[in-house]
């Protein structure tokens, strides 16, 4: 559910002169702005390949790094049925991770490699999820404005130019909607209840509005892969549009609940019929990103230490399947020196 | 990684009536574990009443740098087409 535009740090590929020699990048091209899809087994360009990878990836993580900020209130969920809810929610999470890693598979990487880059460092992953999840509000402010914000980014690359992707895509914001949904219906029944609740409300919003804004990425005029990933049709609208597409539609939202939006100069600009917000901090998004966040020394922490649990489960499975397999085996062999 | 559980394709009957459908891949041990992480993965909302696994290095696809050679005979065979055929207005039920 959790794309980020994360384009700061990586390097921008190169196309490689021998394909366009043999005209392949254009014929590419040429199907890409058809509107075709580019399927696994497609001559694709290598740049825009290891932009998917990178691409699919880093959202794979954050779909399964985002499980963790909410699972910490699994168990001091407020009711029986919030606590249902929550659980298939955070379930959904590690499915739309699943989904992602097998989508970036078909492009020709390992996911046993992809997970090693999340839990080395070196894999980034969205910078909203390195914050913490202070009360039972964060959960429902990170269902309204993150996976609000997540579903902003996502519909477009349901129409994304490489199948696999589009296809997970469409999967995914099918599934996000609930998330929503139930977030928002947290911060309503907070906003319409106590003084205290109420409060917990506003801190909430407090806390997630800024980081929320940053989940689109940097502003376009920092925004490195941008352009390249517009005519390749992996991305559809610039970060800054989808960021005020969102901030259009979530005020109003804010203003239902009776909350405040955390930014003395927010205003709505009669002429141009949108919002216009205050100055985003970005040293506090690039800080984030740099593994300076809050949480983001915990969050690898907890991953390395599910993945470390695990090994023996995983290791017990293909011991067993290994010896299944030898079994049926050895008993095939027999029935053939029966049979024959 | 050596010892990866392989890679399975996964297709989804929808409702009885209507094929399998292919919906994504998944990691597995062996056949039996990958029906049920195909459950847990992609039938949370009843999407499916029947699940196929396949290790997907059995899955022989055709190469699409031949697709040409393979798919353009049916190209200029429209007389395969019902709407190939010109029948009078007035000729009913065909």
């Amino acid at each position: 559910m959790y794309t980020q535009a994360l384009d700061t740090h990586g390097k921008e590929p190169v196309p490689s002169p021998a394909a366009e020699a043999a005209g392949l990048a254009a014929r590419f091209q040429a199907r890409v702005d058809a509107e075709e899809k580019i399927e696994p087994k497609d001559w694709m360009p290598d740049p825009y390949r290891q932009t998917l990878i990178r691409q699919i990836s880093q959202h794979a993580h954050s779909e399964i790094v985002g499980m963790l900020p909410e699972g910490n209130w699994i168990t001091r969920a407020p009711s029986l049925k919030r606590k249902a809810v929550l659980i298939a929610k955070v379930q959904d999470e590690g499915g739309h991770g699943m989904y992602l890693y097998s989508a970036a598979e078909t492009l020709g990487v390992a996911r046993a490699d992809l997970i090693e880059q999340l839990l080395s460092g070196a894999a980034k992953y969205s910078s909203i999820f390195n914050y913490p999840t202070l009360t039972w509000a964060d959960i429902g402010a990170i269902g309204w404005l993150v996976d609000g914000a997540a579903i902003m980014n996502q519909i477009p690359i349901c129409r994304c130019s490489y199948g696999p992707y589009a296809r997970a895509m469409v999967r995914i914001c099918k599934e996000e909607s609930f998330h929503q949904r139930q977030g928002f219906e947290i911060m309503l029944v907070l906003a319409q209840g106590t003084r205290e609740q109420r409060t917990m409300a506003q801190d909430a919003l407090n806390r997630w509005w800024w980081p929320s804004l940053m989940m689109f990425g940097p502003s376009d005029a920092d925004s490195r892969h941008t352009a390249q990933s517009m005519r390749w049709k992996i991305k559809r609208f610039s970060n800054d549009e989808l960021r005020q597409k969102f901030v259009d539609i979530t005020v109003p939202q804010a203003h239902f609940l009776g909350l405040t939006i955390p930014d003395n100069e927010l205003r709505w600009d009669e002429a141009a019929g949108s919002y216009r917000t205050g100055a985003i901090d970005w040293s506090e998004f690039h800080a984030v990103l740099r593994g300076n966040g809050p949480c983001n020394r915990e969050r690898l922490e907890a991953r390395r230490a599910a993945h470390e649990a695990g090994r023996w489960v995983r290791e017990a499975a293909a011991a067993h399947a290994a010896r299944e397999r030898a079994r049926q085996a050895a008993a095939a062999a027999a029935g053939e020196r029966h049979g024959g | 990684m050596a010892d990866e559980w392989p890679l399975f394709e996964v297709f989804i009957r929808s409702r009885s009536g209507l094929e399998h459908k292919h919906v994504g891949s998944l990691h597995a041990a062996d056949a039996r574990m990958a029906v049920e992480h195909a459950r847990d993965v992609y039938t949370r909302r009843q999407e499916g009443v029947s699940i196929w696994v396949v290790r997907s290095a059995d899955i022989i696809a055709s190469d699409p740098a031949e697709a040409d050679a393979l798919f353009e005979p049916a190209r200029d065979k429209v007389y395969r087409h019902p709407t190939f055929y010109a029948i009078p207005d007035e000729v009913k039920n065909l």
